[in-house]
């Protein structure tokens, strides 16, 4: 089951660029939040910051507080463990180039010392499953490298790679923005029956994504929260002027 | 005026295309003649004198026809053994700090300016130095320093091309293992190097292919050995010098065999790299890239 996350007062560092500043916000379990905003405006670096992969650039530095379910991710617990329960979805495709499809998905398990041979089949076949990829893979399986799968499937098999260490949050940083429209369409499917299981957060540049899949979404600019409301509030009847006129098309 | 200057364009271009073309396989053919020439010469010149007893007797006494290079086939194996057990692994262990750890810290300039330096030794100089450190302490001639000797030359080529192998491995692959919550040297180990497993595996083979072929090193090191011996703490030939030792004789007989062992010499790297490719390409699956 997804948990919820709350963020109070969060600041991130590249250097000496203050690219998040005080964001304070609460992303609820079981649901998909999206956030959007003009190149820049911290939104990636924002995600990044909810699994502690900000802090691998070596000129990164967060401080604020984040709660991940009940535990603070910054105080109680180590980066790779946070990084096991917030699963993370790249802007591009990343499979590993070197593993087969299987072991693509069965990476995180086997890395983390996880080798019972049983239960991962199992596990690879019902992540395949859950990111809608199983159908088209299950005969390569082994014989073929994770690479060799076009770019919509490439990122299918990332999110079922996510899954298979059964994250509670899934975060998806322009998961589709490489992708055709038909890959796309399939990705946000997804998001749809994924949310019954997970906590989804979605950075997008595009808007109509947006509102398709999210109950929540933040308009981010310059480095700050200008606002975060319900979807059909921020795209009928935003409170700021910023965020109308981004939504508009005026700027960004 | 578009028409009329569109087809001298075209005409141009496809006179561009082909000139680099020509220029392309000029340069390929240049590449692969001094190789064949090479080749086919040691054929030529070596081919009459291999038979059963090149491969199953040692050298014969000087006067004496016939006598074979057992000694000195199975001397260089057990040498290059050596230096490859020594050198890919200190290599690759290196290249990996200075790629994955130790990125910007002065540690990593040093080893890097030293494997630099080392890379340009000149071979005589490194038979010196194991000669002064190892063969002298011992005061005997042995397979041992002639192996190190080999082991240490082929250190800076595996740690710099695994460095570079590693250095392109995209962000994205690391920030994927990362993502997973896999400790970072485990994702060292298991995704960054098995990506960059076929570039490192090249640069054992370049540096292992260099090293089987000097003589320089061994001459104060392993020193060569006319009679049947295996053990490391004694003299122990090698195809190099027992090439160096016969191409230098005034006996014709010798000469032959001379250019026979250049000829076994150059099959056997060939041999021993195609099989590492072999067996380290078994299993890598379609479409990997």
């Amino acid at each position: 089951m997804g948990v919820g996350i709350e963020v109070k007062n969060l600041n991130a560092w590249y250097g000496s660029n203050h690219t998040l500043q005080d964001i304070s916000l609460h992303i609820p379990a079981n649901h998909a939040t999206a956030l959007i905003g003009p190149s820049g405006c911290g939104k990636s670096t924002f995600v990044r910051c909810l699994n502690r992969m900000h802090e691998t650039n070596p000129i990164a530095r967060v401080t604020g507080t984040v709660r991940i379910g009940d535990r603070d991710i910054y105080e109680e617990a180590k980066p790779v463990e946070i990084r096991r329960r917030v699963g993370m979805v790249f802007q591009r495709p990343n499979p590993f180039p070197t593993m087969s499809i299987y072991d693509n998905v069965a990476a995180g398990l086997k890395l983390n010392g996880y080798s019972n041979r049983r239960a991962l089949d199992e596990i690879v076949e019902r992540s395949l499953r859950n990111s809608a990829l199983w159908d088209e893979v299950k005969d390569d399986l082994k014989k073929k490298s994770g690479a060799s799968l076009s770019g919509g499937q490439q990122q299918r098999l990332c999110i079922a790679r996510a899954l298979a260490v059964d994250p509670e949050v899934l975060l998806m940083d322009e998961p589709a923005s490489a992708l055709d429209p038909v890959s796309t369409s399939k990705i946000e499917d997804l998001i749809f029956q994924l949310k019954e299981q997970y906590t989804i957060v979605i950075v997008t540049h595009n808007m109509q994504q947006a509102a398709r899949v999210a109950e929540n979404t933040g308009f981010f600019l310059n480095g700050r929260l200008v606002e975060f409301e319900a979807t059909h509030k921020i795209f009928t009847n935003p409170s700021d002027k910023r965020t109308e006129d981004y939504i508009t098309g005026r700027f960004g | 005026m578009i028409s009329t200057r569109f087809p001298i364009r075209s005409r141009l271009r496809a006179v561009a295309d082909h000139a680099v073309t020509g220029l392309a396989v000029l340069a390929t053919l240049l590449v692969v003649t001094p190789l064949l020439t090479i080749f086919g010469y040691l054929l030529y010149k070596g081919a009459s004198s291999l038979n059963l007893a090149f491969f199953t007797k040692v050298p014969a006494p000087v006067g004496e026809l016939g006598g074979g290079m057992a000694n000195a086939i199975v001397g260089s194996a057990i040498m290059l053994g050596i230096a490859s057990l020594m050198g890919v692994p200190i290599g690759i262990g290196a290249g990996v700090y200075l790629a994955e750890f130790g990125r910007g810290t002065k540690l990593a300039h040093a080893v890097r300016f030293t494997a630099d330096v080392l890379n340009g030794v000149p071979s005589i100089v490194m038979g010196l130095a194991i000669y002064a450190l190892i063969v002298v302490p011992q005061h005997h001639f042995s397979g041992f320093a002639g192996g190190v000797a080999l082991g240490i030359m082929m250190i800076p080529t595996v740690c710099r091309t695994t460095e570079e192998m590693l250095l392109m491995v995209p962000h994205a692959v690391r920030e994927a293992a990362l993502g997973l919550g896999v400790p970072n040297w485990r994702s060292v180990l298991s995704i960054t190097v098995r990506t960059a497993s076929p570039g490192i595996i090249t640069g054992c083979m370049l540096a292992f292919a260099r090293v089987a072929g000097e003589t320089a090193p061994l001459l104060f090191t392993a020193l060569g050995n006319n009679y049947w011996s295996t053990s490391l703490n004694q003299p122990i030939s090698a195809l190099p010098l027992q090439i160096y030792v016969y191409a230098l004789s005034p006996y014709d007989d010798w000469h032959r065999l001379a250019w026979a062992g250049a000829l076994v010499l150059i099959v056997l790297i060939v041999l021993a790299v195609s099989l590492v490719r072999f067996v380290t390409s078994r299993g890598v699956l379609k479409g990997t890239s």
